[in-house]
This record gives C-alpha cells, sequence and structure tokens, in this order.
C-alpha cells in the first residue's frame, strides 16, 4: 500500500516529472526539509568516504608543540591537547559514527525482522515467547541496556554495533510482527497458499517485500538513535577504544578541562554529532511522511 | 477491569523476572572474573583463599544458587555489598535516590511545561511559520546529544559569569539544591520536551481530523473551543502514554548529565559502577531503574483505561 502511495504521487507530478531527475526535484520541491535532511547525510557519507582525499594531517599523528592550538588556515578546528589535528579526526570521526550507526541499525534491523517475521508468521507459544522478551528488553532505557551490553562485551569496535544494536531490535520486531500479521489476512497470500506455495515461501516472497517502506522509515529513525547512542557510550568510556577516532571520546577526553582555554575541541565534535542526527531526524520524518501516509502529521 | 488489571500486573512481575535473569547472566559472561582479579593482584597462590574469596562476594555455588541468593536477598533488603567501597549496597544506593528523583521531577516538569502547549500550538497552526520553527526547534533538541548541550551550558557559565554550576560539596539548603539541580533539568528537559512536543502535535492533528470536530466546526463552535474543548481533551490521552516511555527517554538523558554535572544521583554512579566493574551495584542498580520504568508503564496503563471510557480490558 505504502509503495502505491509514492507512485501515486509521482503519478500526480505526472507531466511535471519526466525521468529520474524531475522526479528527484519534485519529491525536493514537496519536502523541503526532507531534501535538506538528505544533503547533509550526502555530505557526511561523501566526507567518511573521501576522508583520505579531504585531509592533510594523520588524524592519529600526536604533535606536542601543537597541543591546543587554536584553528587557523592550516588547522581549520584547532589541536587538541595531544596535538592532533582536529579537523582530520572530525572527517576521520565520520567514519565511525556512520560505521558504527549503519552497522547497528542493519544488524539491529535484521534481527528484529527475523523475529517480527516469525512471531507474526508461526504465532502460538513462539510468538508469546519473543513478545515476553521484547517487553523485557523495553523496560529498560535504550542507553542502559546499550551500556551494560558493552561492558558484558568489552569495548570494541564491533562489540560497540553489537551493544548498540540490540536495543534496537524490539521496535522492529513488533512493527514487523503487526504488519505481518494484517498482511497475513490479505487476499494475495491466501492464493498463494491457494496454489501450494510453502509458507516460508510466502513469507520470503511475499510478506517481506510488503514490509519494506515502513522497514525503511524506523530504520531511518534508529539510525539517529544509534549515532547518538554511540557518542554517548564513547563519551561515557564505554564505547570506542582508542585509537579511533570517535566524536562522542573527543568530547570525553576534553570535556570541562579544556573548555576554556581550548573551546573549539567542545564545539566541533558537538556540531558534527548534532548535524548528523539532525540529517537523519529530518530525512525519516519526510521518509515516514512519503512512504507511510496514515502517520502523516 | 479487575480481570485486567491482575493479568496486567501478573506481565508486570514477569517482565522484571526476564529483567533480572538477563541482568544476572550478562554481568556473569564479563570478561574477567573479579575474583581472579582480586587473587591476582593480592599475589595468593593457596585455592582455599581463592574459595574464600568467592564466598564473600557471594560467588561461589552455582550460577543458579547464586541467582536465588541475589532474588531472596532483595526480598530481605540485603542487595549484597559493593565490591569497591565494601559496603552495603543499600547504603551505597540510597543516599543517591532523592538526588536523581528531585532531578528527575524537575526535568519531568519542564517537559511538561513546554512540551504539551507549544505541541498543540504547532499542530493547531499546522504548517505555518510557527509550526515550521517549533518543529525544527523540537527536531534539533533530539539531535543535540545530552551532554554536548551539557557541556554548552557549562561553557556558557563559564564565559558569561566565570562560575561552573556543578556540584561540589552538599548544598546547604533545599532551595539552595533545587538552584543547583534547575539548570541540568533543563538540560534534559529541552531533549524530553522536544518528544512530548512532537508527540502531541501529532495527537493532536489525528483527533483534529476526526468528524466530531468536523460536526463542531460545522455547528458553529469557535476555533478556541474546538481547539481546546473537544480536541486538546482527547488529544492528551495518548500523551498520558508518552509519559511511559518518557521515563526510560529521561533516564538515559540522566545519565549523560549528571555525569557532566557531576551531580552525586544514581544514574552518574551506574556509570561509575560499570567503569569499576562493581557488578553487585551495577545488578542492582539497573534492576531499580526496570522496576521505576515497569512501574511508571503499568500505571500509565492504568490511567489509560480509567480515562479512555473507549477501551474495555474485559479479556
Amino acid at each position: 500500500m505504502a509503495g502505491t502511495q509514492y507512485e501515486s504521487e509521482l503519478v500526480r507530478a505526472g507531466a511535471r516529472a519526466q525521468g529520474a531527475w524531475g522526479q528527484a526535484l519534485y519529491l525536493a520541491r514537496q519536502y523541503p526539509l526532507g531534501t535538506i535532511g538528505a544533503v547533509i547525510m550526502a555530505f557526511f557519507v561523501i566526507a567518511a568516504l573521501a576522508a583520505d582525499l579531504i585531509t592533510w594531517r594523520d588524524p592519529l599523528a600526536t604533535n606536542a608543540p601543537l597541543s591546543l592550538a587554536a584553528p587557523s588556515a592550516d588547522l581549520w578546528m584547532g589541536a587538541d591537547v595531544m596535538g592532533r589535528d582536529l579537523y582530520s579526526r572530525i572527517i576521520y570521526g565520520a567514519r565511525i559514527s556512520l560505521a558504527v550507526g549503519i552497522g547497528s541499525t542493519i544488524l539491529g534491523c535484521a534481527l528484529g525482522v527475523l523475529v517480527g517475521l516469525a512471531s507474526g508468521y508461526l504465532g502460538g507459544w513462539f510468538d508469546l515467547l519473543m513478545q515476553r522478551i521484547m517487553d523485557i528488553m523495553q523496560a529498560l532505557p535504550l542507553l542502559v541496556l546499550a551500556l551494560v551490553f558493552a561492558a558484558a562485551l568489552g569495548p570494541s569496535l564491533q562489540n560497540t554495533i553489537i551493544a548498540i544494536s540490540i536495543p534496537l531490535v524490539p521496535s522492529v520486531a513488533r512493527v514487523i510482527r503487526s504488519n505481518t500479521l494484517a498482511l497475513r489476512e490479505l487476499a494475495f497470500v491466501e492464493a498463494a497458499q491457494a496454489i501450494g506455495m510453502s509458507e516460508w515461501r510466502i513469507a520470503a516472497r511475499h510478506i517481506l517485500p510488503n514490509t519494506v517502506a515502513p522497514l525503511i522509515v524506523l530504520a531511518t529513525a534508529q539510525l539517529g538513535s544509534a549515532i547518538l547512542t554511540e557518542a554517548s557510550l564513547s563519551f561515557l568510556g564505554l564505547g570506542i577504544p582508542e585509537p579511533h577516532p570517535s566524536w562522542g571520546r573527543m568530547l570525553s577526553e576534553t570535556a570541562a578541562e579544556y573548555m576554556r582555554t581550548a573551546p573549539w575541541l567542545v564545539i566541533f565534535p558537538g556540531i558534527a554529532i548534532s548535524a548528523v542526527v539532525f540529517g537523519t531526524n529530518l530525512l525519516g520524518d519526510a521518509l515516514r511522511d512519503l512512504l507511510d501516509p496514515r502517520q502523516r502529521g | 477491569m479487575g480481570a485486567y488489571l491482575v493479568r496486567r500486573f501478573g506481565l508486570m512481575l514477569l517482565t522484571l523476572f526476564g529483567i533480572s535473569v538477563i541482568i544476572f547472566t550478562l554481568l556473569r559472561i564479563v570478561p574477567g572474573n573479579i575474583v581472579d582479579i582480586l587473587f591476582d593482584t593480592a599475589g595468593m597462590v593457596d585455592p582455599a583463599e581463592k574459595a574464600r574469596i568467592a564466598a564473600d562476594l557471594g560467588l561461589d555455588g552455582t550460577i543458579v544458587q547464586q541467582y536465588v541468593n541475589w532474588i531472596s536477598g532483595i526480598a530481605q533488603g540485603n542487595l549484597g555489598f559493593s565490591y569497591v567501597s565494601e559496603k552495603p549496597v543499600v547504603e551505597e544506593i540510597a543516599p543517591r535516590v532523592p538526588i536523581t528523583v528531585k532531578l528527575a521531577l524537575m526535568a519531568l516538569g519542564f517537559t511538561i511545561i513546554f512540551g504539551v502547549p507549544l505541541g498543540v500550538i504547532s499542530a493547531v497552526r499546522q504548517n505555518s511559520a510557527i509550526d515550521y520553527t517549533l518543529r525544527i526547534i523540537s527536531l534539533s533538541g533530539l539531535s543535540l546529544p545530552a551532554f554536548w548541550l551539557a557541556l554548552l551550558i557549562l561553557m556558557a557559565f563559564v564565559a558569561w559569569f566565570d562560575t561552573i554550576p556543578i556540584y561540589t560539596g552538599r548544598p546547604a539548603s533545599l532551595g539552595e539544591e533545587l538552584a543547583l539541580l534547575a539548570i541540568p533539568a533543563a538540560a534534559v528537559g529541552f531533549r524530553s520536551s522536544s518528544l512530548v512536543m512532537r508527540l502531541t502535535r501529532s495527537a493532536m492533528l489525528e483527533v483534529l481530523r476526526q468528524d466530531y470536530i468536523r460536526t463542531a466546526r460545522a455547528k458553529g463552535a469557535t476555533r478556541q473551543s474546538v481547539n481546546y474543548r473537544h480536541a486538546l481533551r482527547n488529544a492528551l490521552l495518548p500523551v498520558v502514554t508518552v509519559l511511559g516511555i518518557e521515563a526510560a527517554f529521561l533516564i538515559g538523558g540522566l545519565i549523560v548529565t549528571e555525569t557532566v554535572f557531576n551531580i552525586p544521583g544514581v544514574a552518574r554512579f551506574l556509570v561509575e559502577a560499570i567503569r569499576s566493574r562493581d557488578y553487585p551495584i551495577v545488578q542492582n542498580l539497573v534492576m531499580l531503574i526496570a522496576i521505576v520504568v515497569v512501574v511508571v508503564n503499568f500505571i500509565v496503563d492504568m490511567l489509560y483505561a480509567a480515562l479512555d471510557p473507549r477501551i474495555k480490558y474485559s479479556d
């Protein structure tokens, strides 16, 4: 249903929207805030991918004479207490932030889809058990659950991704489950059953593709919280370990200590985190309006 | 209603039981057994010494026995001893609770005072300049990391007043304490009020689209009367539900905010305990947080059932 909504929007654009560019322009006019979000995201993705090309200093190289150097033509954002170039660290930090954010969102969504699909399709005791487990996980704040998992798994890049992905599972599982339950009642599923298709094939070929739209909406919303959670974990010293440049940890290293003498150490990493999350939130809102018209507000 | 209440209460206990099992298990698969660490750092070699340390920490016996000991301890008000301070866990946690409760209540007040009215304005003036402004503000509220906002506030204080409003020593009076907590509470509340503003807005828009609102307008009710008497009353119902989500959201914000502002509450204590691997503290604090969230959600569900005559929980 959501797919047809998207198509009908494009059809309404009709004569005006010719080709991919025309469609993109039409959508950009319809969703100005979402477009801003997409541009912000594109900016950070490109910066992360092209980090080697757009920086000229090693983000990890310490340089004592430059300790706490103020922003200048060469050091755009100044240097931290170890004399590391903050600009390079922020650009390379985009890699870490996006890798952890996207990685944990994909992992969390994949697990959530698996649980939700099985739960909605199989029903019975399996569904009941899964629902209770999801209840349990939702009873703890995202950050608390991620903190406990991060502590239990130990600090590393992969473990941070796992620790953040697990608290994301329940909300995905719930949406996919209720979607599956609704889809199962529809005529085309009955038709597939009538021609003798196996249940697993129906789930994979008919149910799953129809849950893509709500999944995209959810995943974008979750990307923002995943990035924020990584920043918080690293800020608290339980996330990404050295030597990876993490925006959250940059703020904890400098926190109150140098904010009188080197305020740029507090300002720039914070702007980077906020901008990325703001971008995903804008994009997420627009995607929700576009793909999930029932929630349109 | 009676049967629903009993069933919902049973579910609540089941959820808490599940959380206790998960937390307990997670903290026991942690790399680096505390008994081994203490044994090695003390330079002991006698296995009998090791067994004694394990017994002292309540880490002897099977994992099931340890779990049963913990839960029966909770029932008797005995939560074990902190690994770090070696004081009873209750003595460590109890004095920190009121500080966090005050902070949380102030943040919640801030959330409701700003979140609900601004959400209503945003919905009533949908797609106007003020709606767009409020939406962008609320979205940026959700995008700023709580700890960064706290750091920015500290920086502003340093720049303008040349002091840092952080906790140093015990405040002399309740008034002084509340004044100290007001700024961190506003920092936490800004984020939560953004969430409430967004949810109020969408709840309000949902209601404004209903037939009875059109009827009220058609019969000539004033804009004020439609918006506030007919719409807001019904839109506030889903907002009550949000308070359940809020409880969890607020606690997340408190953890980093207490850390930045150096507030000796339970939220910062959790982080300290995790860092120093003080698992008796961690496991009991996480349980305490879970109980708060689950009980708040239970109360919200009951309120919802009591307030909304359309909902009949008869099954």
